[in-house]
């Protein structure tokens, strides 16, 4: 049998989603359910004075309207910051408290407030328009460079400021740029985004009042995350009482991780109001109250000999964490960034300063590649503008700090286990016809446009997993992941992850990783995720972790199953078990040649006996059955890297930005499935190219935000994009039997360096913030012009 | 989205009667619904007017296209005949918005709506239209008043639009990246009778552009227009475009639009 890991499978979830099929949580519909209607604050920041509900307590269809009075009563606890993070001085993060229903103040527009159940959605909606709220409207703190030096927005949180981190070492950074040749300056922003997963966020709860039992169905990146806060932090009920399914979800990038406010309220009222609930966010809603991501403002300086080589790096950060510390919300600008930022260079001295503060905003999370992009942003503009500071080539600095030996200590925190920058960066090199850029530009000239090439080396530190260490560094939990593997005993293999897919395609990766392992045929595999019911724990999906830690405890699991099927083959086979080889769904003995199926082990294994003796084919000490689980922490992060290389012509009459020509070369290790790792690029890229050109969330000074709709918030359309031309390379990960290193975000951190690189190198080196609209990048073209003019 | 009454007119002239100050048409909708469902809007009656067959169609003369109220855009961006008669406004129709509202959206529904930022208006106003109701003819000129404002009564019922044929035109769309209505766009067209200049997306109501078309009258040719001054005060500006910058675009586009012409 032909290995299934490299080869182009088709998805087996294709057909349910592209025919219609596909289960969300909003088609889950339960008899006699109730609708939720969240009224949420219109304010930025105020105090509640008070609360009426008497007049839309009465109105048709009402079941209940609870409000944070309520939610105190029944002491249901608040949302989490899932890391805690130290200051430099040593001194704990501080984090205010968010109750899932505001009692006494709110702190960003849309922060819920009550929460209306009625029998049908239009007298839900009808009777929240009664509820009369009473606020003492607060000035509010939208603007982030300002957060710092405006009042306090939470009681007791000095300057807004959450902490004020540090990694590395200041001391060698002085002794560092004082030996430089030049030092190189970068001011830059990182615009905010709005995650827009394709499904808005909803949850259907249905508590069972024999077995008092909750059932809640989400939209979830981890259900069983969810599970563990909801009880352990929220109070709503112990583990055992509560279930959390995540059905099909439609797009997470990150927004998903959280637990959010909707699912605490309904999961808890569902026991109160003793009915099933529903609730569906609007489009507006998930504008207003889906976790953000990236804003920061970060200083950065690179100190440079004057033939281009790195001596040391200081990243100075403000990172907005919005109006609370959510999940991943401490630790994105912290430890998934910091470390990052020196790049994939020889950097001899560095450190990484972030202080994240809060503001009358919606919180910031993490979103696809959380941390890495702002931090492979900082460094890849750094780097170009070292570049044409010196006079030399992007791609020839690059190389001349790239290092070539492996494993490679990375300067902050990350020993990277393998890669090959210098191969990476010569294919894309190629595959762009760098060489050929000259005569483009020319042409491009020709008809009155500006042409620019941009050029990104990146590398990650994904599979966010080493429970160890990520504890050490403040995580509440540890981030291993887990599998069963169940071969039934008529043949089919059911697997279950505790990864949750919600546009990975795990349905396919996992079940060609198992068919391989096990030598069973891929249609005989189903892949189970997203039940906290079905299969045994999971810590969810984001960065990059799935297959390298949740798909190695599937290939960690099925080893056992061939384990023990080896002992029972050889009792059957009347051989001992080192004797009996596993090679594509058999067990043979050489010596004599005689095998059995891993279907017949399964099948004797369960049946375990024969008709007129006492007999059985399992060795003694074994149990029957055929079902093994794992638990996989690997030792490390996994490192993906890789070399982006983009062009870009300019209107200079109109600034607008066409991104002509795009190539990725990217090592993601062993490639299970080549045409779902370029489904993942390829999205991965529209967003990076999105942050790059089109997408900004922004908050007017009284905190509302401006772009709450698609009227205003520019997503990246297919039109927009050209042809991706992809590549790869591969240096196997050392710390897992597959060798794989998670494709999931490259495509995202890669692509807005890269865009804005070549937009900037069109501009001459004229410096523009993020996105590069229009109207930015005609200012500086016609700035351009005029400094042109004054020269010649 | 608050309950109203739904109603199915058979011909204009039950459309006209149910129609009140509290009452929509339902054309495409692809206005009307969004404004609705965001609780901008509410109506006692919805009239749907898809069902009269006489609003919809396209005839072309030899001077003029007539396209009924209810054509979708689609339908006049792919009609052969008008990508003859007058290509630039099949190309205009085929830059709104996206697919589905071009399978939806109907030229009667856009002008009627007179979005500051639709593009339809301009073509209105550059190609001499005449807007035919169900009890006058009005003039583009006339036509549009103010920020979605129009001087239709509320019973009044589009029919159909008629375009002269201009000797060359041409139009010429910066689009909002989000939305792809128009942040600006100039549609240019020179006709026997004189040269029009209708300008979109850059103040509260489209407008005949006299400077620029007067600049083109001596000289149709792009240079014409750098002379021009164009002040930013009645500009609209918003996250997407400055005054200053749509002021800027009016030129850069009207010059696309001559070279394009
Ligand atoms: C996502 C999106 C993008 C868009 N992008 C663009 C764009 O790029 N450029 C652009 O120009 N437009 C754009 N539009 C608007 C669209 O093109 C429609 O033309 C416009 O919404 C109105 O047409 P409708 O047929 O949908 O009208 P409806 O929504 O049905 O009606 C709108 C108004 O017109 C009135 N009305 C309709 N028909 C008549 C009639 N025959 N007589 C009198 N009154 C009438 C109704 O009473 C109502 O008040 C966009 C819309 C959307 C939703």
């Amino acid at each position: 049998m032909a290995s299934l890991v490299g080869s182009r499978v088709e998805r087996k979830e294709d057909k349910r989603f592209l025919t219609g099929k596909g289960r969300y949580t909003s088609d889950i519909n339960i008899a006699n359910q109730t609708y939720a209607i969240f009224i949420r604050s219109p304010h930025a920041r105020a105090k509640i004075k008070k609360i009426d509900t008497s007049k839309a307590l009465k109105s048709s269809g009402v079941v209940d309207i609870l409000t944070g009075e309520h939610i105190a009563q029944d002491k249901i606890g608040g949302l989490i910051a899932g890391w805690a993070i130290r200051s430099e001085d040593g001194s704990e993060m501080k984090c205010p408290a968010n109750p899932p229903l505001a009692k006494d103040s709110v702190n960003f527009v849309g922060d819920p407030v009550a929460v209306v159940f009625a029998e049908t959605l239009d007298e839900a909606r009808a009777a929240a328009e009664l509820v009369k709220i009473d606020y003492k409207v607060l000035k509010a703190v939208s603007n982030l460079g300002e957060a710092m030096n405006s009042e306090a927005i939470h009681d007791g949180i000095d300057k807004n400021l959450c902490y004020d981190w540090l990694l590395g070492d200041r001391q060698k950074v002085k002794e560092a740029f004082e030996k430089a040749d030049k030092i190189i300056k970068l001011d830059i922003n990182n615009n905010r985004l709005i995650p827009n997963a394709m499904e808005p966020r909803a949850c259907v709860i249905d508590y069972n009042t024999a077995s008092e039992e909750i059932t809640c169905y989400t939209t979830s990146q981890n259900p069983h995350l969810s599970r563990l806060i909801m009880s352990a932090f929220g109070g709503v009920a112990p583990e055992n009482k509560l279930r959390v399914v995540a059905p099909d979800v439609g797009g997470g990038f990150g927004s998903k991780i959280n637990l959010y406010n909707e699912e605490i309220v309904c999961s808890w009222a569902s026991k109160k109001i003793e009915r099933p609930i529903k609730w569906v966010a609007e489009r507006t809603e998930s504008f207003l109250t889906d976790t953000h991501g990236r804003d920061h403002i970060t200083h950065a300086e690179l100190a440079v000999t004057n033939d281009g080589k790195f001596l040391g790096f200081k990243n100075e950060t403000i990172a907005n964490l919005g109006a609370y510390a959510r999940v991943f919300g401490t630790v994105t600008p912290t430890y998934l960034f910091g470390p990052c930022a020196t790049g994939v260079y020889i950097m001899p001295a560095a450190y990484s300063n972030v202080k994240a503060v809060y503001t009358n905003t919606a919180p910031v999370d993490a979103y696809r590649g959380a941390g890495r992009p702002e931090a492979t942003y900082t460094i890849e503009r750094i780097v170009d503008k070292a570049a044409m500071e010196l006079g030399m080539d992007p791609i020839e600095i690059r190389m001349k700090n790239f290092p070539t030996e492996f494993p490679f200590k990375q300067t902050l925190v990350h020993q990277i286990d393998s890669g090959d920058y210098v191969a990476g960066l010569n294919k894309a090199k190629e595959m762009a016809d760098y060489d050929g850029f000259a005569a483009r530009k020319k042409e491009s000239e020709s008809k009155g446009k500006l042409r620019g090439i941009g050029v990104t080396s990146y590398f990650e530190a994904c599979g966010i997993a080493p429970s160890p260490v990520v504890m050490m560094l403040g995580c509440g939990v540890g981030l291993w992941e887990s599998a069963e593997v169940r071969f039934n005993p008529t043949g089919q293999v059911t697997v279950y992850t505790g990864s949750h897919s919600h546009g990975q395609s795990h349905q396919t990766t996992f079940a060609q990783i198992a068919a391989d392992e096990l030598g069973v045929p891929i249609e005989n595999i189903d892949v189970v995720h997203g039940d906290t019911d079905k299969g045994t724990f999971g810590m969810g999906t984001y960065g990059s972790r799935s297959l390298t830690v949740g798909g190695i405890a599937i290939v960690n699991a099925c080893k056992k199953i061939v384990n023990k099927g080896k002992r029972i083959a050889a009792k059957m086979l009347e051989a001992s078990p080192d004797e009996v080889d596993f090679k594509n769904g058999e067990f043979v003995v050489a010596k004599s040649n005689k095998k059995k199926t891993i279907g017949e082990v399964a099948f004797a294994s369960y049946l375990p006996g024969v008709r007129d003796e006492v007999k059985s084919p399992l060795p003694e000490g074994d149990e029957p059955g055929l079902i093994e689980s794992s638990f996989f922490d690997p030792a490390n992060f996994s490192f993906p890297a890789g070399s982006h290389i983009c062009e870009v012509e300019i209107d200079p009459e109109t600034g607008r930005v066409k991104l002509d020509k795009y190539t990725a070369v990217d090592d993601f290790g062993t490639i299970v499935n080549p045409l779902i790792v370029e489904g993942q690029v390829h999205g991965g890229l529209a967003q990076g190219i999105g942050q790059a050109l089109y997408e900004n969330a922004e908050y007017d000074d009284s905190g509302q935000l401006i772009t709450a709709s698609y009227m205003d918030y520019t997503m990246p359309r297919a039109d927009d994009l050209p042809d991706f031309n992809l590549g790869f390379t591969c240096t196997k990960a050392t710390t897992n039997p597959l060798g794989v290193k998670g494709c999931g975000e490259a495509g995202t951190i890669a692509a807005t360096p890269t865009v804005m690189n070549a937009v900037i190198n069109a501009l001459g080196g004229k410096e523009i913030s993020l996105p590069a609209t229009a109207e930015k990048v005609w200012k500086a073209c016609k700035e351009m012009k005029k400094s042109n003019a004054k020269v010649a | 989205m608050k309950t109203f009454n739904y109603h199915s007119a058979k011909d204009v002239k039950e459309a006209s009667k149910l129609a009140s100050s509290n009452s929509a048409f339902l054309a495409g909708g692809m206005t009307t619904i969004p404004s609705m469902k965001l609780g901008l809007a509410s109506y006692k009656d919805i009239i749907d007017i898809k069902r009269i067959k006489k609003l919809s169609g396209i005839k072309v003369s030899g001077k003029t296209v007539t396209i009924g109220a209810t054509t979708k855009h689609s339908e006049v961006a792919s009609s052969k005949d008008i990508k003859k008669a007058i290509p630039s406004l099949a190309a205009l129709a085929e830059g709104i918005g996206d697919p589905q509202v071009r399978n939806r959206g109907t030229i009667g529904g856009s002008i009627a709506n007179n979005d500051p930022a639709a593009d339809y208006p301009s073509a209105c106003i550059a190609l001499n239209a005449t807007i035919h109701t169900n009890n006058r003819s009005i003039d583009a000129e006339k036509f549009f008043r103010g920020m979605f404002e129009t001087c239709l009564k509320s019973t009044e019922v589009i029919e159909a639009i008629e375009f002269s044929i201009p000797e060359k035109s041409s139009y010429q769309k910066l689009p909002n990246p989000a939305s792809r209505y128009a942040i600006i766009g100039v549609y240019v067209a020179k006709h026997k009778t004189g040269i029009n200049v209708g300008v979109t997306g850059a103040k509260s109501c489209v407008y005949n552009d006299k400077d620029l078309a007067g600049a083109l009258t001596k000289n149709f040719s792009s240079s014409a227009i750098d002379g021009v001054k164009i002040s930013s005060s009645e500009m609209n500006s918003d996250i997407h475009a400055s005054s200053d910058y749509r002021a800027n675009m009016v030129k850069a586009f009207a010059k696309k639009a001559v070279d394009a012409c």
